[in-house]
C-alpha cells in the first residue's frame, strides 16, 4: 500500500471529518439544549456556502467574505426562529420534523430564485490556491489544510464556550434540566436564540469552507444532513464530545471505504465481484457502523445524562 | 350480564358518508376523466392513489403505531427496483433466477424484500424512541439510496427504465385504465387490512403501546414484538406500492427514495390526521392535487408549498381530520 | 394473621443506590397469601423506588425478588406482569383517547396471552368486553364505561387504575397510592371498593392516609430512608418507639 496515498486519504477523511463536526455541533446543541430536531439544518449550510459565493464575487476577497458569511448566516438562524422555530419548542417531535421540512422546501427554493439551479463556484486567492509539502514527497493542497485547522479552532472554541463561560454553563445546564434553568431566572427564550443562531453560524461556516472545493449548490445540505444524523446518533444525541468522536470516525471510515474496500474486497472475491459489490457496500459503510452500534448502545456512545 | 352499553352502527357517523364518498368519486372520476379525453388526469390520479395506498402502509404505524418512521420512500424504491431488475434482467441477461417479467414474481420480491428490510432496520430502530427513532429510520432509508445510487449496472444515479411491465394473465397494466383500477382495487383491500388490524387484538395492542407504553409493559405486553410486526407489515404493503409505482411511471430511479420523498409521505398522513383510517388518502389527495394547482402557477411552486406546510403545522394541528372534528365541537358549544 | 399462610411474595436484602445514597437499604419483606399489606413511610422514604423494583420498571442492585416461587429481580416489566404481579400508578396512568370500557378490555386481553390476531374484531368481542364490564362493575365505575377516560373525573380514573390491574387476574395486586388526590368522599368510597377486595386478593398497598391504612391492612411494614423499619399489624405499629420517632411522632399525613 502507498503510505503517501494513505496519509492524503486520512488528512481527507479528517477534513471530512471536521465538518460533519462543525454541523453535528449546532444540531446536537439546538437538540439537547432546546429538545428541537432541525431538518433544515443543512439548509442554513447550503445558505453559507451560497452568501460567501457572492460576497467573494462583490469584494473580491474570500477571506473578507467568509468573514462576513458567518454572521450573516447566523443572522438567516436568527431570523428563522424567531418566526418558525420559536413557536414549535412545546410541540411534539413530529410538528418540528413538518415544520422543518417546509423550511427546507422555502430556503432550498428561495436560494434557486436568488442564485439560480447551477451552482457557484468560489475562486480561491492564490496564497490558498497552492500546495504544500508536509514531508517527502507528500503534498497536500494548502486550502484543506486550512480547513482542518479552522475546524479544529472552531471545536476549541466552542469547548472553551460550553465548558468555561458563564453562557457554556447555562447551556450545559439547560441540556440536562430545562425547567431548572428557567427557574433560575435565566431569560431562556434569548440563551434558545443565541444557541440556534450560533449552531446556524457554524453550518454556514461548514458550507462557505466545502464550496471552494465542491462549489456553492441547492440541495448540497440535504445529502450532508443524513450524514450529520448518522454522527449524532453514533455520538449519542445532545452530546458535544460524542459529535466530535462520531464526526471524525465517520470522515476517516466513510473516506477509506471508498478508497480501499474495492481492495480488501478483491482479497476475498473477484475483482469483477469486488468492483460491483464494493461501491454499494462503502456507500452503505457509515449506516451499517451506525446499526452495528445502536445494537449495542441503543442511546450511542456518549448518551447526554438524562437522555 | 346482558346490558353492556355498546356504541353501534358506525353508518350513522357522518365520517362514514364522507368516507364513501371520497372513495366512490375516486371510482368515478378518473376513468370518466380519461373517456372523456383527459389521459393527463387519469395519470394524476394514478399516482394519489398509489401514495395514498402508501400512506395509508405509513399511517398504520405512524398514525396507530406512534412511531414516526421518516424511511418509507425507501419501500417504495425497493419496490420499484423489484420489478425494474427482473425485467432489466430478462432484457439483457444475467441472474437467470429473477430475470422475469412475471408480475406475480415482482410482487412477491417487492414484498418479500421489503418486510425483510423493515425486519432488519426495525428490529434495530424500535429499540429507541423518540428522535433517535425518527431519525435512525431515515438513515436507513438513505442508506438504501446510496446502495441504489452505487448501483452503476441498474443505471445508478440515472435510473434505470422499465421497458415491459409487469405481466399477470387476463389484464395488462399498458392500459392506463387497467393499471389504474387495479390500484385502486388495491388501495380498496389495504384499507380494508389496515382497518380489520386497527380493530383487532393486534391493531389494540399497538395503540394501546402508542397511547402509553409504560402502562401496556405493567399489564404484561411486550409492546417491542408488536411494534416490530406493525413495521414489518407496513414495510411491506409499502413496498406493494412500490411494486405499482415502478409499473406506473416505468421509469425508477434512486431519487424516488430520497428523504425528502419519505417527508412528503409523512406530510400526507398528518395532513389528513394520522390515526384516521382515511385520512392518508385525504392527505395524499390535498397534496397532489396542491402540487398540482401551484406548478401550473409557477416553477418555484415548492416555495409556497413550504410556507403551506409551515402554517399548517403552526395552526393547523390534526391534519384535515383534527380540523373537522374541532369545527365540530365548536359548534357544539 | 394464620401462620401457616404461604409467602407469596418474598424479598430478601434489596439494594439500590442513587449516586452514593441508598434509595433503598437492604430491604427484607414479604407478603402473605390472602393478606392486605401496607407500606408505609414519610416521603422521600423511597416507597416509589422500592415499589418500582417490585413491578421490574426499575432494576435492583442486588437482593432477591421471589414472587411465587420464582427469583423476578432485573426482569423487565412486562415479565413482572405475566407472573401475576398487577400495579396501578401513583400517578394515573391509563390510556385516555379510549373509553373506560376499552381501558379495561385491553388489560383483559392482555391476560388473555399474546394479541397476533389481526383480523378478527377484537372492538366487539364479548369474550373481552364483559369481564372488562364486570371489572367496572366491580370498581364501580360501570356507569361511565363508554366516556374516554380523559373526560372522566380524576376519581374515577383512579378506580380505573385498579380496574385494569384487577382485570390481568393477578395473584399479587400492587396499589401505589390508590387514594392520591382524592377528597374525602372519593377516598371513602375507594376504602369500600378495596374492603370487598380484601378478601379474595392479596394486596400491598402503598398509602399516604392512615385512615385507610388502618382501615384496610393485617399487616403494616413502616419504611424510613430506604430501610424497613418495622413490620406488624396495627397495634404493635402504633406501639412501636422506632416508628413513633421516626414517623408517627412527625406529622401523621406525612
Amino acid at each position: 500500500m502507498d503510505t503517501s496515498l494513505l496519509f492524503i486519504q486520512l488528512l481527507n477523511g479528517m477534513q471530512l471529518g471536521i465538518l460533519l463536526f462543525l454541523l453535528s455541533a449546532g444540531l446536537t446543541l439546538t437538540f439537547g439544549i432546546m429538545d428541537f430536531v432541525n431538518l433544515s439544518h443543512g439548509s442554513l449550510y447550503m445558505l453559507g456556502a451560497f452568501i460567501c459565493a457572492s460576497l467573494t464575487q462583490l469584494t473580491g476577497s474570500f477571506i473578507l467574505a467568509a468573514l462576513l458569511a458567518i454572521p450573516l448566516t447566523a443572522l438567516c438562524g436568527l431570523i428563522i426562529e424567531l418566526v418558525v422555530v420559536r413557536q414549535l419548542y412545546s410541540r411534539h417531535h413530529l410538528d418540528h420534523v413538518l415544520a422543518t421540512f417546509g423550511l427546507i422546501l422555502c430556503l432550498d427554493t428561495l436560494a434557486e430564485m436568488i442564485w439560480g439551479p447551477a451552482g457557484i463556484a468560489i475562486p480561491l486567492p492564490a496564497f490558498l490556491n497552492g500546495q504544500v509539502e508536509v514531508f517527502s514527497g507528500v503534498v497536500i493542497p494548502t486550502f484543506r489544510l486550512l480547513i482542518i485547522t479552522v475546524g479544529l479552532t472552531a471545536a476549541a472554541g466552542l469547548y472553551l464556550l460550553v465548558n468555561h463561560t458563564k453562557i457554556g454553563m447555562l447551556i450545559r445546564a439547560g441540556a440536562s434540566n430545562r425547567t431548572m434553568v428557567g427557574a433560575l431566572g435565566v431569560d431562556i427564550k434569548t440563551l434558545f436564540t443565541g444557541v440556534f443562531a450560533l449552531g446556524a453560524g457554524l453550518a454556514g461556516l461548514a458550507g462557505l469552507l466545502v464550496a471552494p472545493i465542491a462549489e456553492a449548490s441547492i440541495g448540497m445540505g440535504n445529502e450532508i444532513i443524513i450524514t450529520t444524523f448518522v454522527v449524532i446518533i453514533i455520538g449519542g444525541i445532545g452530546s458535544m464530545k460524542g459529535a466530535f468522536i462520531a464526526a471524525l470516525l465517520i470522515g476517516l471510515i466513510d473516506t477509506l471505504g471508498r478508497s480501499y474496500l474495492d481492495d480488501l474486497f478483491k482479497l476475498i472475491m473477484s475483482s469483477e465481484a469486488a468492483e460491483t459489490a464494493a461501491p454499494a457496500i462503502s456507500a452503505m459503510l457509515i449506516y451499517l457502523l451506525m446499526a452495528v452500534i445502536l445494537a449495542i448502545r441503543p442511546q450511542g456512545l456518549f448518551p447526554a445524562a438524562s437522555r | 350480564m346482558t346490558n353492556l352499553p355498546l356504541k353501534k352502527n358506525i353508518s350513522r357517523h357522518p365520517a362514514f358518508w364522507i368516507n364513501t364518498i371520497a372513495l366512490v368519486l375516486l371510482a368515478v372520476v378518473p376513468p370518466v376523466l380519461f373517456i372523456s379525453g383527459q389521459p393527463f388526469w387519469l395519470d394524476v390520479f394514478t399516482r394519489l392513489v398509489i401514495l395514498a395506498l402508501a400512506a395509508t402502509a405509513l399511517n398504520l404505524i405512524l398514525g396507530f403505531g406512534g412511531l414516526v418512521s421518516f424511511g418509507h420512500a425507501a419501500y417504495l424504491g425497493l419496490g420499484a427496483y423489484a420489478v425494474g431488475i427482473p425485467v432489466y434482467h430478462s432484457l439483457y441477461g444475467g441472474m437467470d433466477s429473477i430475470a422475469s417479467f412475471n408480475g406475480f414474481l415482482h410482487i412477491g420480491l417487492a414484498v418479500g424484500i421489503s418486510a425483510l428490510f423493515a425486519l432488519l432496520t426495525g428490529a434495530i430502530s424500535l429499540r429507541t424512541r423518540g428522535v433517535n427513532f425518527i431519525m435512525i429510520t431515515m438513515a436507513f432509508g438513505q442508506m438504501i439510496f446510496y446502495a441504489i445510487v452505487a448501483l452503476e449496472n441498474y443505471g445508478g444515479d440515472d435510473g434505470l427504465t422499465i421497458d415491459v411491465r409487469s405481466e399477470f394473465p387476463l389484464i395488462s397494466l399498458d392500459n392506463p385504465l387497467t393499471l389504474y383500477t387495479v390500484c385502486y382495487l388495491s388501495l380498496l383491500l389495504v384499507l380494508l387490512i389496515v382497518y380489520r388490524i386497527t380493530r383487532s387484538r393486534f391493531g389494540l395492542t399497538l395503540q394501546g403501546a402508542r397511547s402509553n407504553e409504560q402502562r401496556m409493559r405493567s399489564l404484561g405486553i411486550n409492546c417491542y414484538r408488536y411494534q416490530l410486526i406493525a413495521f414489518v407489515i407496513s414495510g411491506a404493503i409499502c413496498g406493494y406500492a412500490g411494486f405499482l409505482l415502478g409499473n406506473f411511471t416505468t421509469f425508477i430511479s434512486p431519487e424516488m427514495m430520497d428523504w425528502t420523498r419519505s417527508g412528503e409521505l409523512m406530510f400526507m398522513v398528518i395532513l389528513g390526521g394520522a390515526a384516521f383510517l382515511l385520512g392518508p388518502v385525504f392527505g395524499a389527495a390535498v397534496f397532489i392535487l396542491l402540487e398540482q394547482l401551484l406548478r401550473e402557477v409557477t416553477i418555484h411552486w415548492h416555495l409556497p408549498f413550504g410556507i403551506l406546510l409551515i402554517l399548517s403545522v403552526l395552526f393547523f394541528n390534526g391534519g384535515l381530520a383534527g380540523a373537522v372534528s374541532r369545527l365540530r365541537s365548536f359548534k357544539n358549544q | 394473621m394464620n401462620s401457616s399462610q404461604q409467602t407469596i411474595l418474598d424479598v430478601t436484602d434489596l439494594c439500590k443506590r442513587f449516586g452514593g445514597v441508598f434509595a433503598t437499604d437492604h430491604v427484607n419483606l414479604s407478603v402473605l397469601q390472602g393478606e392486605v399489606h401496607a407500606l408505609i413511610g414519610p416521603n422521600g422514604a423511597g416507597k416509589t423506588t422500592l415499589i418500582s423494583q417490585l413491578s421490574g420498571v426499575l432494576k435492583p442492585d442486588s437482593g432477591k425478588i421471589v414472587f411465587n416461587g420464582k427469583n423476578m429481580a432485573g426482569k423487565p416489566a412486562h415479565s413482572f406482569a405475566r407472573a401475576g404481579l398487577a400495579r396501578s400508578f401513583q400517578i394515573t396512568s391509563v390510556f385516555t383517547e379510549m373509553t373506560l370500557l376499552q381501558n379495561v378490555a385491553l388489560a383483559v386481553q392482555a391476560n388473555a396471552g399474546h394479541a397476533f390476531s389481526f383480523w378478527r374484531d377484537a372492538t366487539t368481542d364479548n369474550s373481552l368486553l364483559e369481564p372488562a364490564y364486570e371489572y367496572l362493575q366491580t370498581t364501580g365505575i360501570a356507569a361511565s364505561a363508554n366516556k374516554p377516560a380523559a373526560k372522566v373525573s380524576h376519581g374515577e380514573r383512579r378506580q380505573l387504575e385498579v380496574a385494569m390491574a384487577l382485570a390481568t387476574e393477578p395473584s399479587l395486586l400492587l396499589l401505589d397510592e390508590p387514594m392520591a388526590g382524592m377528597g374525602p368522599e372519593e377516598s371513602g368510597l375507594m376504602i369500600e371498593i378495596l374492603q370487598n377486595l380484601s378478601g379474595s386478593k392479596t394486596i400491598l398497598l402503598i398509602e399516604h392516609d392512615m385512615d385507610a391504612v388502618f382501615a384496610l391492612a393485617d399487616r403494616i411494614s413502616v419504611l424510613v430512608y430506604g430501610k424497613l423499619i418495622a413490620t406488624g399489624n396495627k397495634q404493635e405499629i402504633q406501639a412501636n418507639p422506632d416508628v413513633k420517632s421516626a414517623y408517627l411522632g412527625e406529622d401523621t399525613d406525612a
